[in-house]
């Protein structure tokens, strides 16, 4: 039996190594055989990377405009620069891509503001993204009004074209997705009924078909004088194809809520709305930002199936450029380059998924 | 908003609660039988026994968390029926608390306890913080209105998790065993709140084990097992001459040890 009459005093943790040699010396050369898998592992890097940097980097070209600019070297990326503007607006027609420039601008700004949680109006902003936002988007991009030249859809191409099919398939796919989750967990047979048949219709197929589904059959059982646009069929494949995944994503996030935070709410008085719009989907979709923005990314990504319908994307333009007769032999610069396109915009999305999740934490 | 059509009946002398002949099922099984309750206007009531006896079930078809099949309801002169505008009009009168608090823990402490009064009393928000402040202060928690719920400890919970339920002032407060998450050592800070409450005659309706709270505040305690009402007596006779066996019984399982 012993009994303590002081209290001890908190004390520092024994023996802490600080700064980059302590870093390397707990992380990378802790034991003899780490300080090995270490050393190998970075000898292979570097033999990988280097020839990888020589080429991309050191021997590069960049500069000039033409063929003649590529030593042979390295990597000829005068290839890309040569045809940059095509790469960003397609054939939309040169005199009017001023229009193209104001939205992106605008989507960016937009995406900046929203994105950034010290800026002010966020509702107001977050308004005029979803409602006024689509309507200048529109009216500049095809023209037709206030003396604009039409330009149809079918000379858009290239990131414009990509990021008009992301942006409006995230957007329009997210919030289909959440009603289809919220339907699928209804109280009402019919509603839930639909709600399965429709998330299980869109799931079950490829998008591939989808697409072609919009773009070959569509036309086949509405009636000839009705004309769809084919970039607006293939828009509404996609949202719908993705919102059905969306759905499951969210009704994930809506099964992990426990069920006493439905009855607290209910018990305060709140009605169904109510409840999901201020309880449930906040925590629900907060829980599932990984699972949203891997869809989001998936779906991004996939944007270049709209090649098989004949629409050209940022990697149908590139690769369009590729049977160039002046600049044969350039795939390798081509597909490096898309690739680098893409992954910029989905490695960007993915960390910010992640700021906005630690942001999110409220310690439960 | 509720004086529209509860005006006439909420008076001073109707019963805060009335249950006539409540019958309710899951499935084939028969949970709660023939229950007959008349709760006066500030009168305290425990309920207690042993597990699955259906006590939580039966204050949970009080604000309409669970339907029953047969029977009435009436709290506050308010006929329960399946019309979600009534239901959701007496919820705005009956407070309830839970065994694991069920904060939301997306917001913060004043948020939880203004959510209610913003969406559904449609208070101005300086409004709905002044009366949560207040709350919060009676439940000495009012300087932990910035925090998250999961910031703070079980006790603090389960004290705002009051707090958020007065602050929509209700007419009675239904408590679902409020102590039976809580460590040892928070049991007496919720108890303590909720004897003030008591003290201040809140109609008030508690599911709980803690006897002692029982025998200083309760007016009537009532005993259940499978689904009925087996003794109801004031805490006095209850506990000194219960008459049921199975009032006996369980009495000696909780107080012998």
């Amino acid at each position: 039996m012993t009994t303590r009459t002081e209290m001890i005093e908190a004390r520092r943790p024994p023996d802490m190594r600080r700064g980059a040699v302590g870093w390397l010396r707990a992380n990378l050369f802790n034991g003899p055989l780490n300080s090995v898998v270490s050393v190998i592992t970075m000898v292979l890097l570097a033999m990988m990377l280097w020839p990888m940097a020589k080429w991309a980097l050191i021997d590069a070209d960049w500069l000039g405009s033409t063929r003649e600019a590529c030593t042979g070297e390295g990597a000829c990326w005068v290839f890309i620069s040569a045809r940059f503007e095509t790469i960003i607006y397609g054939f939309y027609p040169d005199p009017e891509r001023w229009r193209v420039d104001i939205v992106l601008a605008m989507l960016t700004l937009l995406v900046a503001w929203l994105a950034i949680p010290r800026l002010p109006a966020k509702r107001w902003v977050g308004a005029f993204a979803l409602v006024g936002f689509p309507i200048v988007a529109y009216v500049l991009l095809i023209g037709g009004h206030f003396g604009l030249e039409v330009v149809p859809t079918r000379e858009w191409g290239g990131l414009m074209l990509t990021l008009t099919v992301a942006t409006v398939g995230i957007v329009g796919s997210l919030p289909i997705g959440v009603v289809l989750a919220l339907g699928r967990r209804s109280q009402m047979p019919l509603v839930r009924s639909l709600c399965v048949v429709f998330i299980e219709f869109w799931r079950g197929v490829p998008l591939i078909t989808v697409l072609f589904m919009a773009s070959v059959m569509l036309p086949l059982f509405v009636p000839t004088e009705v004309e769809f646009d084919k970039l607006l069929r293939a828009l509404i494949g996609i949202m719908f194809f993705w919102s059905a995944y969306m759905a499951e994503v969210v009704r994930g996030g809506l099964q992990a809520i426990p069920s006493g935070q439905e009855e607290a709410a209910k018990a305060l008085g709140l009605g169904y709305w109510r409840r999901m719009g201020l309880i449930v989907l906040p925590q629900a979709l907060k829980l599932v930002i990984p699972g949203i923005v891997n869809t989001f990314i998936a779906l991004f990504k996939d944007t270049s199936l709209v090649l098989i319908i004949g629409l050209f994307d940022l990697l149908a333009i590139i690769r369009a450029g590729l049977t160039d007769s002046n600049w044969l032999g350039f795939a390798t610069e081509g597909y490096v380059f898309a690739a680098l396109m893409f992954w910029v915009f989905c490695f960007s999305m993915s960390r910010y998924s992640q700021y906005i999740e630690r942001r999110l934490h409220t310690g439960h | 908003m509720t004086a529209n059509n509860s005006a006439s009946a909420s008076s001073a002398d109707t019963p805060m609660i009335e249950v006539e002949g409540l019958n309710k099922w899951y499935g084939d099984f028969h949970v709660l039988r023939d229950i007959d309750l008349t709760v006066a206007r500030g009168e305290r009531i425990v309920v207690c026994g042993p597990s699955g006896s259906g006590k939580s079930t039966l204050i949970r078809c009080f604000n309409h968390l669970e339907s029953h099949q047969q029977g009435r309801i009436t709290v506050d002169g308010v006929t329960m029926t399946q019309d979600i505008k009534r239901i959701e009009q007496i919820r705005r009168n009956v407070g309830m608390v839970f065994q694991h608090f069920n904060l939301f823990p997306h917001l913060s402490v004043l948020d939880n306890c203004c959510i209610s009064q913003t969406w559904v009393q449609k208070k101005p928000r300086a409004e709905a913080e002044k009366t949560a402040r207040e709350f919060l202060e009676r439940v000495q928690i009012a300087d932990q209105a910035h925090k998250y719920p999961g910031q703070l400890s079980g006790g603090q919970q389960q004290r705002v998790a009051i707090a958020r339920a007065l602050c929509m002032r209700p007419e009675v407060m239904l408590f679902d065993e409020p102590t039976s998450a809580l460590d040892p050592e928070m049991i007496k800070e919720v108890l303590d709140v909720m004897v003030e409450l008591a003290q201040d005659g809140m109609t008030m309706l508690c599911v709980t084990h803690e006897m002692g709270f029982a025998k200083t505040v309760a007016d009537r305690v009532i005993f259940m097992d499978q689904g009925q009402v087996i003794e109801q007596a004031p805490p006095q006779t209850f506990f000194n001459h219960p008459e049921s066996e199975r009032t006996k019984l369980f009495l000696s399982q909780i107080l012998g040890h």
